[in-house]
């Protein structure tokens, strides 16, 4: 046999290897192999591990040409301040070839907190946009077509109550809800497992949730009704495998709940997408998207015996990783930030973050955010990585990890589904601990040098303070506070009153009633997201956090 | 003498916990009796906080850009509860013009991004009172 020949020459190198190991020793605390042939992938087939771009299990991307079509949308998440500057960068990014929308809101709007709430202190605007109400949404995306381009929200415990404001801009326009085009987070599992703007506990959030997938299916069709997010998770500090698994085990529970809820899985499943990290380890990263997709094309059909292909197809959009960005000798980025890009595009994400070289220190500025956007663009169009598909399948290394960090994924599914699903694995903090104690080794292993991050623990110069970072004027949480005073005085508070109150009976009496056309009534109404928040915090309470080293 | 007692919180709205629970954990494995609030607490509950657990030092993180408002006042408000010998440390992404005003606000020491835990477990047995 072929393979018999192969052992004996593979077990011959590696003894002549080894026999000079003494002389010409290796570099420690390496992970992979020393060297992958086809004996680390004898299983191989490739129709069932592979099959062909566009075909299940989608190993090898979700569409049948990929970027020889069209590139990736380079989607630059952005937001700050006041929606007058945001709206300044929005269409900046779009007159450079951005192409699609991103935002960025301040914490107080991700937790449903307005402006002038004392939670609200001291964060107004510096994280992202402060949105209020449906006016500060209309200046927002002030002379940007909503029926071209696409926006994603990061957005998830309000993210009804923002969805149901770019609606309601979107009519002004005179766009229709059925042309939109876009993605809401809405991911609330991650929030309670890593990110941490939560606002209400998991039954109504569920709840929340399968409201916007059942109301999207009618009225919103195109709208991806969920981003489940695995880029927090890692950015918490998990590993690849640890990654993709939480967040499939995520989203394994988003589809319960729906189906629990009458809805037909092929109603729905089309429309759920993914957000990955891009990571520094490039080839590790690749052989994670790949395992990404070929673990939820079976779930979807094995699982969920969902029949339409789009249901069984993982897209993902996908950022660079912010937590490898290094405050020291920040121009060292921008060549991070290039390797991220290659590995989540030889990975196939659908859509592409890129960060700035400047953000381990702030906000980036406009110029750094150029050069981020820029570098997209080099990779796109110069490097020769988008012009075939997949273009490390078959690397016996490659395909190796993929295996690999597929059994992960799978081991921590079968542990999660034990536990009883991915709501009880966090609630009795499993999900959090296996996150902290990964982010803990990785510390370890930077500060006792088994991994070395260049300027920071090897490498290192004197270095002047870096000039020139973006700061949020402090004054918009005033001008913030201004514009909600003008906004109470000149609506019709009967009617803002009168929305409020048909909401809070529906959303405490009737767990049938799906809960979004009234959000947007109020929204029209203007309602600040403050008050809807807040009438919804009353009927369902707020979620209290476990905390454990 | 008596174990050194820090509390590790997280004033404002952000979630970031990833530096907090790192710094606590290696504290902790260092020796010290760490208490960790978890996220999204206001400058009042952290004060609070380290009044009940009578600690000797405050460690506050946080990411999002407001720390020339969260810390100063959480100083502030310990010196108002009589906690005067409190040391207060701070970290997160914090840029390197911030620092002298959080100094003059009573943050005895600011690490930034890339600080090794042991430089802070330093810090820490150099400096308590």
């Amino acid at each position: 046999m072929a393979n018999d020949t192969l052992k004996a020459g593979f077990d011959a190198y590696m003894a002549a290897v080894e026999s000079k190991l003494a002389k010409n020793p290796e570099r420690t605390n390496l992970e992979p192999n020393r060297l992958y042939t086809p004996l680390d992938v004898p299983e191989f087939d490739y129709e069932k591990d592979l099959g062909f771009p566009g075909e299940y299990p989608y190993t090898r991307g979700v569409q049948p040409t990929m970027y020889r079509g069209r590139f990736w949308t380079m989607r630059m998440y952005a937001g700050f301040s006041t929606a007058e500057e945001s709206n300044k960068r929005y269409r900046y990014l779009l007159a450079n070839g951005g192409s699609g929308l991103s935002c960025a809101f301040d914490l107080p709007t991700q937790i449903g907190y307005d402006s002038t709430d004392p939670m609200a202190e001291g964060e107004v605007g510096k994280v992202g946009v402060a949105i209020d109400s449906l006016a500060d949404m209309e200046i927002l995306f002030d002379q940007i077509d909503l029926a071209k381009v696409s926006t994603s929200m990061t957005i998830n415990a309000p993210a009804s109550v923002l969805l149901c404001m770019y609606i309601a801009v979107a009519e002004k326009q005179g766009v229709s809800a059925d042309k939109l085009r876009g993605t809401i987070q809405n991911d609330i599992l991650k929030e309670y497992s890593a990110r941490g703007t939560y606002i209400f506990p998991p039954k109504p959030s569920m709840r929340l949730i399968t409201n916007i997938f059942e109301y999207c299916a009618k009225n919103v069709p195109l709208w991806n009704t969920i981003s489940i997010s695995g880029y927090h998770i890692r950015e918490a500090g998990s590993t690849a495998a640890q990654e993709i698994a939480f967040t499939i085990a995520d989203g394994i529970a988003y589809v319960e709940a729906a189906l629990k809820a009458g809805m037909d899985i092929d109603a729905f499943a089309g429309r759920l997408s993914f957000f990955w990290n891009a990571h520094n380890n490039v080839l590790e990263e690749v052989a994670k998207f790949r395992a990404s997709r070929r673990v939820w094309a079976k779930v979807m059909k094995e699982r969920f015996g969902a029949k339409k292909a789009k249901s069984m197809m993982l897209r993902v959009h996908t950022q660079t990783a912010g937590s490898m960005l290094t405050a020291q000798q920040p121009n060292n980025n921008i060549v991070r930030v290039a390797l991220q890009t290659a590995a989540a595009v030889m990975g196939g994400t659908q859509s592409l973050h890129t960060n700035s070289k400047d953000e381990a220190l702030a906000l980036p500025t406009t110029e750094s955010v150029t050069i981020a956007l820029r570098t997209q663009q080099i990779v796109a169009y110069e490097s020769g990585l988008a012009d075939t598909v997949d273009p490390l399948g078959g690397s016996y290394y490659v395909e190796a990890l993929t295996n690999k960090i597929e059994a992960e994924c799978w081991d921590y599914i079968k542990k999660i589904d034990e536990i009883g699903g991915a709501p009880e694995a966090i609630s009795k903090g499993y999900i959090q601990k296996e996150i902290q104690d990964s982010a803990y080794r990785w510390q370890m292993d930077v500060e006792q040098g088994r991994r070395i991050i260049v300027g920071v623990n090897k490498f290192q110069q004197e270095e002047a303070a870096p000039t020139n970072l973006l700061r949020v004027d402090g004054s918009v949480g005033e001008l913030q506070r201004k514009k909600i005073e003008t906004l109470k005085a000149k609506r019709d508070n009967a009617k803002v009153a009168e929305t409020l109150a048909t909401l809070k009976i529906a959303a405490g009496e009737d767990e049938s009633t799906n809960l979004i056309p009234l959000i947007l009534d109020a929204v029209k109404a203007y309602a600040t997201e403050g008050e809807i928040c807040g009438v919804l915090r009353e009927v369902f309470g707020e979620f209290k956090s476990h905390v454990a080293l | 003498m008596a174990k050194v007692r820090i509390l590790v919180a997280k004033p404002g709205l952000d979630g970031h916990d990833r530096g907090a629970k790192v710094v606590a954990r290696a504290l902790r494995d260092a020796g010290f009796e760490v208490i960790y609030t978890g996220i999204r607490l206001t400058p009042e509950q952290i004060a609070e906080s380290a009044l009940q657990e009578d600690v000797n030092v405050v460690a506050l993180s946080l990411l999002s850009g407001a720390h020339n408002t969260l810390f100063p006042k959480v100083v502030e408000l310990l010196k108002a509860k009589g906690m005067t010998d409190v040391m207060v440390i701070g970290g997160g992404v914090i840029p390197e013009s911030d620092i002298p005003g959080l100094k003059a606000a009573g943050i005895e020491a600011v690490f930034t991004p890339g600080t090794a835990t042991t430089e802070i477990v330093k810090y820490i047995n150099e400096h308590v009172k």
